[in-house]
């Protein structure tokens, strides 16, 4: 089980039947994270899954490594708490748009502004499955659910836009009939130090079939998915349209051109179509960009890596001044700290002079 | 310094309280008291009360803040039920403390704040004259405190207000010289304090000793008192609170345990000191969270514990409400978490600076489910240090959760503590597993203890959560078999902890009239009552439970010893209801829940009512 050992596909696979419902789209995931984990040079026990409730989470018990299904909306502090007391462990959070965003969004903001060293995986089906269809906080608004039978009055919440505002230092979007994509974004989110939010578009085949569609049908796809590579300009629909920064009055906004061949100052130099920097320290554009298809209308919805930076992570922090304590204070002495206040000392001779 | 001689009359025991404003620095007027009687060798037993707000409007009745110490050569087990003198700082001082003053007590007022409008403040006259009624009940002192404090500061550059400040160090010095005490720990202290800040160092200094010089030379105090050093059991001492001790005996654990001590915690009161000390502590491998929640609290723990950390979460009521899914996540996969619960009074926000027993039910049986904890409970502030070291060994040895019961009382209440021998307290065993061929996460010892193979171990890869699962496998498994035997199981393994506890100890008489059984911060005051009833040759015994679950083995066989079996709780009866389940016997309360500990007399009253002619 040592690192030199080849991992494969096959040593992630846990021994149960999987119980999610024939044709759903968690099993595209599972089966991506089972691809991408052995190519990561981390040894099998070093994994840890932590989930919280709901279909997604029951994702640890169809993995073979360590794995713990808490309870609803809480995975990231206990996984938090995992990844202080052991640093060394590739810790996972699997939670859905309900667990994530509406029982448990508190602990998922502290846990992104903490930028604690987690990867999560938000399964977005923009429904409550486990219970049998009720409408949740990424459900769009007019949805009839068995909850919201007038149609639901809820404001939906886009994931990584929740993310972005956070804090977050890694935040993705891919979907999860599309294996290859999301393998690159799972991959990519590994690589992170930091918290990595990756939301995962997942149709649910029985209480909200189809919520995704427009991402796969051949007819709409193109216009509909904008692929975000660093470094290229926003381009889509076979490049023939591109995404330009308007600035009305001073109202910044994202807005879609046509490409015209024979505009030279087109793409490769990006002078007028944006060019992707998921590196900026500035989080702005990534939050607009992730605006794009979900809040924004009539535009593509932005697929890949909106924003990757490197910065210090609560855990690596809580190390460093843990060993800085040691080294200006000493190690503790438990005896010292007991007797550190101050102390008197009673004797025989004191007892029986007693004054 | 020159002492005139004035007739001194020696005392076993006295109780000050100083009370004021919140801000007028009464806290550390009474923890200075106790450190100087304490250093001089008296025992002693502290307890600061004040306001839920930090600064309530000057001069109000919600603004007063008031520290407890009585001091004494005799071992003493509590604050003191009555004053033998009470120093008031102002009107609305005076007003809500003065029915705690004994007769022929000494009252020490500040003069100079008895002014119309503070005294309109207290929702007196403005004109009224409120120590007329009191002229034959007590000794009263009026001193002008304010004006005598910003003469002793004349010509310091300071202002005013800042001067006036130090008026309780003036107060504190006048009660040193009426006890005899010495000003040296005082001047040590403000030396450390303020060696880098003169004037600061320089007022509260002379501030201190115009007090003391005051008593000396002033004709209206004719004598001193003097308390002599108690006859205390050899050893090194401290002052420690119950949230200090019960800080240093987690830490200890740790080192007991060999593993690091994680806490993840959000601040509540009486709680928050724990979390505070703890985070001073990283050189010893402490690593505290502040959670953003309480549920994060314990959830971060529960990771942690899951991980292999010696993993706590501290707490009040509120919080225990707000934990309690958790606590039964760690019930069902069985991890080692510690859940300090520092009560306060409730329901709900409740009195959150006040002093009950009245969540012993609630951590009991507040979740959903069979769901069975153990608790431990903490008698005194330096008894936190072992009771905390004890529900780590239970949590450890036994892998579940474990509360520990402490409150407002023991958690800022102080006493002297005599230092333990380190060497003597026992080593933590884990349930630690590393190997592939014997592992199955929910096999089990002799305890019922399962296995704990941490994340990282290789080939020990398993899953666990909050469905139910099979014995030994570990597996996911709903069935009714399955169930019903798993909350055997569970139930089983808690009350096995009873097997191997040492037997109870019965203080006083070992058989005859009447039975004390008590637990928590009201040991004290039952172990005096006690005392007073053996003294005065009643057949009375005490017991006080460390553990309420699972309880003793050996309780029924000593209640049979007894005619009468009696619980004083600050509560409405909650042990009792469950003694009296469990033995089917007449098991009497004696009950109060008004936010202040039982009056020893109180207890001695009740005792001898029950038991009749002797």
């Amino acid at each position: 089980m040592t690192q030199s050992q080849e991992l494969t596909k096959a040593d992630f696979v846990s021994e149960g039947d999987v119980k999610w419902c024939p044709g759903c789209g968690d099993y595209a995931i599972l089966s991506s994270v089972q691809t991408v984990l052995p190519t990561l040079g981390i040894p099998k026990e070093k994994f840890c899954f932590v989930s919280g409730i709901g279909c997604s989470s029951r994702f640890p018990y169809y993995m073979d490594t360590y794995g713990f299904h808490t309870i609803h909306g809480r995975a990231p502090t206990v996984a938090s708490g995992v990844k202080m007391a052991n640093p060394d462990l590739s810790v996972w959070v699997v939670t859905g748009d309900g667990d994530g965003l509406s029982i448990g969004a508190n602990h998922t903001v502290h846990m992104i502004r903490r930028n604690m060293d987690l990867k999560v995986l938000l399964f977005n089906n923009r429904i409550y499955g486990l219970t049998k269809g009720q409408y949740s906080p990424t459900s769009e608004k007019g949805k009839v659910t068995k909850t919201s039978v007038y149609g639901s009055i809820d404001n939906p919440l886009n994931p990584v836009a929740f993310a972005i505002a956070s804090g977050a230092t890694f935040a993705a979007r891919t979907n999860a009939a599309n294996p290859k994509h999301m393998q690159e974004i799972l991959k990519a989110a590994a690589d992170h130090k930091g918290t990595a939010f990756v939301e995962i578009l997942q149709n649910c085949n029985i209480f909200n079939d189809g919520a995704f569609a427009k991402y796969l049908d051949k007819e709409t796809k193109a216009e509909e998915n904008l692929i975000l590579e660093e470094g290229k300009p926003l381009l889509f629909n076979n490049d023939t349209q591109g995404i330009v920064m308007s600035l009305e009055g001073s109202h910044p906004s994202l807005i879609v051109e046509e490409v015209n061949a024979t505009d030279t100052s087109v793409s490769v130099t990006g002078k007028k179509f944006l060019v992707h920097d998921p590196k900026n320290e500035d989080h702005t554009l990534s939050y607009l960009i992730s605006q794009l298809g979900v809040s924004l209308e009539a535009t593509p919805t932005a697929m890949g890596v909106l924003r990757a930076v490197r910065k210090p992570t609560y855990d690596e922090v809580l190390y460093e001044q843990e060993a800085q304590a040691k080294a200006q204070r000493g190690v503790g002495i438990l005896k010292k700290l007991i007797y550190s206040s101050d102390t008197w000392t009673v004797t025989e001779e004191s007892e029986a002079a007693g004054v | 310094m020159v002492t005139q001689e004035k007739p001194k009359e020696t005392l076993s025991s006295v109780t000050i309280r100083f009370v004021g404003d919140s801000g007028d620095g009464m806290q550390l007027t009474g923890t200075q008291f106790t450190n100087t009687s304490a250093l001089f060798g008296n025992d002693t037993s502290t307890y600061p009360n004040f306001p839920a707000e930090i600064r309530a409007p000057q001069g109000t009745l919600a603004g007063v803040s008031g520290f407890q110490i009585h001091f004494s050569s005799n071992n003493i087990h509590t604050a003191g039920d009555h004053l033998d003198v009470l120093v008031a700082m102002n009107p609305a001082a005076f007003k809500t403390n003065i029915n705690d003053l004994r007769q022929n007590g000494i009252l020490i007022i500040n003069e100079d704040a008895f002014s119309a409008s503070n005294l309109k403040k207290a929702g007196f006259k403005e004109d009224e004259d409120v120590f007329s009624k009191y002229l034959n009940k007590f000794r009263i002192y009026k001193v002008p405190i304010t004006k005598m404090t910003l003469g002793a500061l004349d010509g310091l550059d300071m202002m005013a207000k800042a001067k006036e400040r130090c008026k309780n160090m003036f107060a504190l010095g006048l009660t040193y010289w009426i006890y005899s005490r010495s000003l040296d720990p005082t001047l040590e202290w403000l030396e450390s304090k303020f060696g880098k800040k003169p004037d600061l160092f320089e007022s509260n200094v002379r501030a201190l000793k115009a007090g003391y010089n005051y008593g000396n030379t002033t004709e209206i105090f004719q004598n001193t008192y003097e308390v002599p050093k108690a006859k205390i059991v050899p050893g090194v001492y401290r002052n420690i609170t119950g949230n200090q001790a019960i800080s240093l005996g987690f830490v200890a654990a740790s080192e007991l345990v060999g593993k690091p001590l994680f806490i993840g915690s959000y601040p509540i009161t009486p709680a928050t000191e724990i979390l505070q000390e703890l985070s001073m502590y990283k050189n010893f491998g402490v690593k505290t969270f502040q959670a953003e929640d309480e549920i994060a609290g314990i959830g971060s723990a529960i990771g942690a514990a899951f991980a292999g950390q010696l993993a706590i979460t501290t707490t009040s009521g509120p919080g225990i409400a707000l934990k309690s899914e958790f606590m039964n996540l760690a019930v069902i996969t069985e991890l080692p978490v510690v859940i300090a619960d520092i009560q306060r009074g409730g329901p709900s926000t409740g009195l959150p600076t006040k002093t009950e027993q009245t969540d012993l039910l609630q951590v009991l049986y507040g979740r959903n489910g069979e769901s069975p904890i153990p608790v431990v409970a903490a008698r005194s502030p330096s008894d936190c240090f072992l009771a905390a070291i004890e529900a780590c060994r239970i949590a450890i040895e036994y892998m579940t959760p474990v509360v520990i019961l402490s409150d407002t009382q023991i958690a800022i209440g102080s006493e002297p503590w005599k230092l333990p021998d380190l060497e003597t307290l026992k080593p933590i065993h884990t349930r630690i597993h590393e190997d592939i061929d014997t592992f199955a996460p929910y096999r089990r010892n002799d305890d019922l203890a399962r296995q704990w193979a941490l994340p990282g171990t290789p080939g020990c890869e398993h899953t666990i959560g909050g469905l139910e699962k099979e014995n030994i496998t570990g597996k996911v498994n709903l069935s009714a078999e399955v169930h019903e035997e798993m909350v055997k199981i569970r139930a089983a393994k808690v009350k096995g902890i009873a097997d191997k506890l040492p037997p109870l100890e019965v203080y006083g008489e070992q058989s005859g009239d009447l039975l004390f059984l008590g637990w928590g911060s009201t040991y004290g005051a039952i172990r005096t009552a006690a005392d007073e009833l053996l003294a005065s040759g009643y057949k009375v015994g005490q017991v006080h439970l460390r553990h309420i679950n699972p309880l003793p083995n050996d309780l029924g066989e000593i209640f049979s010893r007894f005619k009468h079996i009696v619980v004083p709780e600050l509560n409405s009866g909650q042990l009792l209801m469950i003694l009296r389940a469990k033995f089917l016997i007449d098991i009497k309360g004696i009950n109060q829940v008004n936010t202040k500990p039982f009056a020893v007399s109180d207890l001695v009253s009740r005792a001898k009512e029950l038991i009749g002619d002797k």
